[in-house]
C-alpha cells in the first residue's frame, strides 16, 4: 500500500464506454456462438468477474429478450498455489437453480494472465456438473500463458510485460468503470488480483 | 489465525468470523452431489481421541475427508494407551506417521495445550474437548447457528442474548461458548444452581444467575446443557428431578420466550431432564443443525490451518510449506 508508486506510471487502457462497447460485442459474439440464449449459464469468477457476468447477461437480454441466468463459481479451493500463501478467505459460489448439467457454460472473469484461475475454474465445475459445453469470456486478455487454455471471447487483448499489474475497475465494485496498467520493470510484486 | 486452535481465546473477532464466513461458504457443498473439495489433498489429519465421542469424531472426520485429507483415527480403547503409554510416546508415533494435523479429545484439561507447545509434534493441534476446559470448534458451530437464526447469517451477534444453563462447573461447551460469544459481541447470562458454578466464574466475559425463569423472557437463544450424570453423585444437586423442576427447559418455560428465540444443546441430550421432549423437537430447537453446521464449521477450521502456508508463528515450518515439500 505504501509504494513509491506516483500515479504516472499508471495508464488507461479501456475507459468506461470502450468497455461498455466490448462486453456489447462479447455478448454478441456469445449468442452467435450459441445459436440463441437458450441453454447458456454465465459464471462469473469472483469477485470482478461477477459484476461482468452480470453485465454481459443484461446485453444478452436486450439482444434476445430473455433472462441468462447469472451465478458465480469461487474457484479458491481449487488454486494450485494455496499452500504458498496463508489460507485466504472464500468468496461466494451461486450456482443457478436449475444448475449446470447439459447447459453452455460461460465463464466470465477479469483478466485472463497464466490460466491458473481458469483450471481450477474447470476442477470447481466437475464437481457441480457436467455442462454441455465451457466457453470463457475475458474483458482483458494479456498474455504470459503458463498453461494451454485460451478464451473464446475477449474483450480486448492487452499485451503486457510481466512486470505490470493490469486493474479492472467495475461502477458496481470500484466506483467506475476502467481497465488500468501500472507498474514497470522493478515494481513487479506478484499479486494474484 | 494462529498455528493451533487451543481456546476460544485464540481467536480475535476478525478470526472468528473469517471461521464463520468460510464455513458459511462451506455450507453449501452439503446440497451438492459430490461433497468433496480437493484442498488437503495428501495432508493427514489424526483424530486423536482418548474419551469417548460420537459426534464430535464423526464431524471432524466427515470435514477432513470433505477436504480430501487422509484421516487416521485413534482411540485410546484397544490402543497402546491401554497398555500404559504416555501421551507423549503416542504423539511421537503420530509425529514419525506425519500427521498434518493432530484433533485431539482428551480428559484432562490443558492435554491438547501439552501437544502443541511440548514440541513433540510439528502440526497443527486443534482442540476437540480437553477435560473441564473447552471446546473451541462447539463454541464456533453454536456461534455459526446463532448468526444463521439470529442476525440473518452475517456480521458478528452486537447486542444479541444468549442464556446457557446447566452444569458450567463441569462444562468445556459453556467455558468455550462465553468466549467466543463475547468476542463476537453477544452478552451471555450463564444460569445454574449454586453448586454448579466453577470458582472465579466472576472473572468471565458474562452475567450469572441462579433463576431461569427470569432469563428467558429477553433471550434470543436459550442454551441448555447436558447434565452429567456421571457426576452427579457428588451432590452436586438434591436430586435429578429437582435440577429438572428448576433448570430444565419445558414446554411452559419455552412459551416464555420471545418467538423468535432458538433453542439449542451440545448433544447428547439428556430427554425429561435438562430439557423436555417435546422442546427438543419443537420447531424453535436447532439441535439436530447444529449438528450438520459443526462439519462446515470444522471443515473451514481444518481448511484455515492446514489449506494454506504456515506463516507467521515463528515455527519454522515455513520452508517446508513455501516448497511445498512434504518432510
Amino acid at each position: 500500500m505504501s509504494s513509491a508508486r506516483t500515479p504516472d506510471d499508471t495508464r488507461t487502457v479501456l475507459d468506461g464506454a470502450e468497455i461498455a462497447r466490448a462486453l456489447t460485442r462479447v455478448a454478441h459474439e456469445i449468442v452467435e456462438r450459441a445459436k440463441g440464449a437458450d441453454d447458456i449459464v454465465l459464471l462469473g469468477i469472483p469477485t470482478r468477474g461477477v459484476f461482468l457476468a452480470r453485465l454481459i447477461a443484461e446485453r444478452i437480454r436486450a439482444i434476445e429478450g430473455r433472462e441468462v441466468p447469472v451465478g458465480s463459481l469461487d474457484v479458491t479451493m481449487y488454486r494450485d498455489d494455496l499452500r504458498r500463501a496463508p489460507a485466504r478467505a472464500l468468496l461466494p459460489t451461486q450456482i443457478p437453480a436449475d444448475g449446470i448439467d447439459d447447459k453452455i457454460v460461460v465463464l466470465v472473469d477479469d483478466v485472463l494472465y497464466s490460466g491458473r484461475t481458469i483450471r481450477a475454474a474447470l476442477d470447481a465445475m466437475n464437481d457441480i456438473g457436467r455442462p454441455r459445453a465451457v466457453q470463457l469470456a475475458v474483458l482483458v486478455d494479456r498474455g504470459h500463458r503458463e498453461l494451454p487454455i485460451r478464451a473464446d471471447f475477449v474483450g480486448k487483448n492487452i499485451p503486457t510485460s510481466k512486470s505490470e499489474k493490469v486493474h479492472v475497475r467495475v461502477s458496481e465494485h470500484d466506483g467506475d468503470d476502467a481497465v488500468l496498467i501500472s507498474g514497470h520493470a522493478g515494481a513487479a510484486e506478484a499479486e494474484a488480483r | 489465525m494462529k498455528r493451533h486452535l487451543l481456546s476460544s481465546a485464540d481467536l480475535d473477532r476478525d478470526d472468528a468470523l473469517l471461521v464463520l464466513d468460510t464455513a458459511a461458504e462451506l455450507a453449501a457443498l452439503t446440497g451438492r452431489t459430490v461433497k468433496k473439495l480437493p484442498t488437503l489433498r495428501g495432508r493427514t489429519v489424526v483424530n486423536l481421541f482418548f474419551e469417548d465421542s460420537t459426534r464430535t469424531r464423526i464431524s471432524f472426520e466427515a470435514a477432513a475427508k470433505r477436504l480430501s485429507a487422509d484421516v487416521i483415527n485413534f482411540s485410546a480403547k484397544g490402543s497402546s494407551v491401554s497398555k500404559g503409554e504416555s501421551l507423549k510416546d503416542t504423539a511421537l508415533t503420530l509425529e514419525a506417521m506425519g500427521a498434518d494435523a493432530v484433533v485431539i479429545r482428551h480428559a484432562a484439561s490443558g492435554a491438547p495445550h501439552q501437544l502443541a507447545h511440548s514440541g513433540w509434534i510439528g502440526g497443527s493441534v486443534v482442540n476437540a474437548g480437553d477435560g473441564t476446559h473447552e471446546h473451541p470448534t462447539q463454541a464456533l458451530l453454536d456461534a455459526f447457528t446463532m448468526r444463521r437464526h439470529l442476525a440473518g447469517g452475517k456480521g458478528d451477534l452486537e447486542g444479541r442474548k444468549v442464556t446457557i444453563v446447566g452444569d458450567v462447573l463441569h462444562s468445556r461447551v459453556a467455558r468455550s461458548n462465553v468466549l467466543l460469544l463475547a468476542t463476537l459481541g453477544a452478552e451471555v447470562t450463564l444460569v445454574a444452581p449454586p453448586t454448579l458454578f466453577p470458582v472465579g466464574v466472576e472473572t468471565w466475559p458474562c452475567a450469572t444467575s441462579y433463576d431461569l425463569d427470569s432469563h428467558l423472557r429477553d433471550a434470543d437463544a436459550v442454551m441448555l446443557l447436558r447434565v452429567q450424570l456421571e457426576r452427579m453423585n457428588a451432590a452436586f444437586v438434591p436430586s435429578v428431578r429437582e435440577y429438572s423442576r428448576r433448570y430444565g427447559l419445558d414446554k411452559q418455560r419455552m412459551s416464555t420466550m420471545p418467538d423468535h428465540a432458538i433453542v439449542m444443546h451440545p448433544g447428547p441430550m439428556n430427554r425429561g431432564m435438562e430439557i423436555a421432549s417435546d422442546v427438543a423437537d419443537a420447531p424453535r430447537s436447532v439441535i439436530v443443525e447444529q449438528v450438520a453446521n459443526g462439519v462446515s464449521v470444522r471443515m473451514a477450521v481444518l481448511y484455515l490451518l492446514l489449506g494454506g502456508a504456515q506463516l507467521g508463528t515463528g515455527e519454522p515450518d515455513t520452508d517446508d510449506a513455501d516448497t511445498g515439500v512434504e518432510a
